[in-house]
């Protein structure tokens, strides 16, 4: 129930996230979901893509910071309150979200959320255990 | 704490005497160079100076600076002052840049050349018992034939292994039982991990090393520190200055205290300016180090410009000596930056990056006039991926890279973390400052 995303560093000048996204063009790999967080001086691009080792690889390769870890992908009902169950879940559990970013899709009516908690394992089973909807690689690249 | 001294009369004489005979020494150099050295005659001409002119010590500062140009100018020999056949030896620097730096010495010269080595290796803890394996290059470079006479003349056996050869070296080390070994820093961190690396054929207890001279190129407290640890049982090393145009190593060294390098100061007459304007400053301010050798006689030179900053403590030290002791070099006055009346070198902020492994050790420095203040900032390489998952931990090395460089310059300063390769790099000196303050 583990999903690749690659986290990169990313300076802030000119042109910069142009070069990056061509690198990543590059190693034919295809962005299915993506998050940028900035300060002044710099900001992290977290993406899903479909061939992540791939594209890490070529990332790397061009000389630039760049990490793989695991995240967790979630599916929720697109209704009011809706979200707020597998948060309850997660405080409840006592784990703590480091981050998250959510996408929708063509194919399904659900909307998905990806989270980086500091426990993968503990936090699928406790989501999944209630119930959540949990994606793993394959039912990701599916609904693309 | 044992301290051992070579030459009681002239390194614990009293500083009354010791002026008297610096000024002696000097106006009868200033004589010899009026009489003998076709350059400084004409300088002395131009300038209207004559032995008698010079009265006190403070009278130096009639006399022009010499630099490493001069040197530059009068390639080869333009600067003796004796005929060739009085030449015993010749030196020079690698002179990367234009033409190289020639020194010559005679037969005095040497003898005092190794007597200024035998006071700085002796407070070192080196004796006749010694065995000493000298680690530098043999040849046009002063270091490795300047240490040798020095430590000959104390009456070490000296081990001329010269440098390169890891292997070679270490091996002598085990089967000779050197104790001693004259080195580079970089060089003597470098055999102690070879040397580790080789622990399971040959443990550490297999060599006797305990004492470092070293020199050539700056060291850190940092990297000293890394270098005895990495060494171990009680190795213990010392740092010494000197440069070609000044002999080569013995102008100064530390003794066992480590609280300043002892200037062999009946041969060398020291004087601290302001690299700007040429001023020279108070006992005890920092700038760049004029040194005037005041026995030597093949190619004479006086005042000559370091280019090295640095200060000098006249107090007398806890080991017995009465010479002043010269600040550890704090930087070049070539790359010196004036940062909101602050002085503020590279090498600084270089040490303390020492150590941080999630940067790559290439740094630059920016500075910038904002309004009416100048900012300073260090930008630093990202190179640990580990560090992406959470930002706390990025603001955290930021924090701890700007704490650590603060607390050195003294001065606020930014950091910046840039994407590896995107700072340039040199292969030959590092130029690291852009300073935008004028454009």
């Amino acid at each position: 129930m583990i999903i690749k995303q690659i986290s990169i560093f990313v300076e802030n000048k000119k042109g910069r996230l142009a070069e990056i996204t061509e690198t990543i063009a590059k190693s034919g790999a295809n962005i299915r979901a993506l998050s940028i967080a900035d300060t002044t001086d710099f900001g992290i691009l977290r993406i899903i893509v479909d061939k992540a080792d791939d594209a890490a690889a070529t990332l790397k390769e061009a000389g630039i910071t760049v990490s793989v870890t695991n995240v967790i992908a979630i599916g929720i009902d697109d209704t009011p309150g809706a979200f707020s169950v597998p948060m309850r879940i997660l405080s409840d559990a006592g784990i703590d979200v480091e981050y998250m970013y959510a996408f929708i899709t063509r194919k399904s009516e659900k909307a998905y959320v990806i989270l980086r908690v500091a426990d993968n394992d503990t936090a699928a089973k406790v989501l999944m255990d209630k119930g959540v909807e949990l994606l793993d690689e394959e039912g990701f690249h599916s609904l693309m | 704490m044992k301290h051992q001294i070579w030459n009681k009369e002239m390194e614990c004489m009293k500083r009354s005497d010791l002026k008297a005979l610096q000024l002696e020494r000097l106006k009868a150099l200033v004589d010899y160079c009026d009489k003998n050295s076709k350059f400084y005659h004409e300088r002395f001409e131009k300038n209207g100076i004559t032995a008698d002119k010079i009265k006190t010590l403070s009278d130096i500062q009639y006399i022009p600076y010499t630099t490493k140009d001069d040197l530059r100018d009068t390639y080869p020999f333009g600067m003796l002052s004796v005929p060739q056949k009085k030449i015993v030896r010749v030196h020079a620097s690698s002179g990367t840049t234009g033409n190289p730096t020639v020194v010559a010495y005679t037969r005095e010269d040497l003898d005092n050349w190794a007597e200024q080595v035998a006071r700085l290796v002796y407070a070192a803890g080196t004796t006749d018992e010694s065995i000493v394996q000298i680690c530098f290059g043999y040849g046009m470079f002063t270091g490795a034939l300047g240490l040798h006479y020095g430590l000959e003349r104390i009456g070490a056996t000296v081990v001329p292994t010269s440098s390169g050869n890891t292997e070679k070296q270490l091996k002598f080390m085990r089967d000779f039982g050197t104790d001693t070994i004259v080195a580079t820093p970089s060089y003597c961190l470098y055999l102690a991990e070879s040397a580790r690396e080789r622990g399971i054929e040959f443990p550490m207890d297999s060599y006797k090393l305990k004492t470092g001279l070293l020199g050539s190129e700056g060291c850190t407290p940092e990297m000293r520190k890394q270098i005895e640890e990495s060494w171990g049982n009680g190795f213990f090393c010392t740092d010494n200055y000197g440069m070609s145009e000044l002999n080569g190593p013995g102008m100064s060294g530390e003794c066992m205290m480590r609280d300043g390098l002892h200037i062999n100061e009946d041969h060398f007459l020291c004087e601290i300016i302001d690299p700007k304007t040429g001023e020279v400053l108070p006992e005890g301010s920092e700038g760049e180090m004029v040194v005037t050798n005041l026995t030597k006689r093949g190619l004479p030179i006086l005042r000559y410009r370091t280019k090295d900053i640095t200060k000098i403590n006249y107090e007398p030290c806890e080991c017995g000596r009465t010479t002043a002791r010269m600040h550890k070099i704090i930087g070049r006055s070539d790359d010196m930056l004036k940062i909101r009346g602050v002085n503020v070198f590279p090498s600084q902020v270089e040490s303390a990056l020492i150590g941080i492994n999630s940067i790559s050790p290439h740094y630059q420095l920016v500075v910038r006039r904002e309004g009416f203040a100048d900012n300073l900032e260090v930008r630093v390489e990202l190179i640990d991926a580990s560090l992406l998952e959470k930002y706390s931990e990025l603001e955290n090395l930021r924090k701890n890279i700007h704490d650590r460089i603060k607390n050195i310059l003294g001065i606020e300063i930014k950091v910046s973390l840039v994407e590896p390769k995107t700072i340039e790099r040199f292969t030959g000196k590092a130029q690291r400052v852009l300073d935008l303050r004028n454009k």
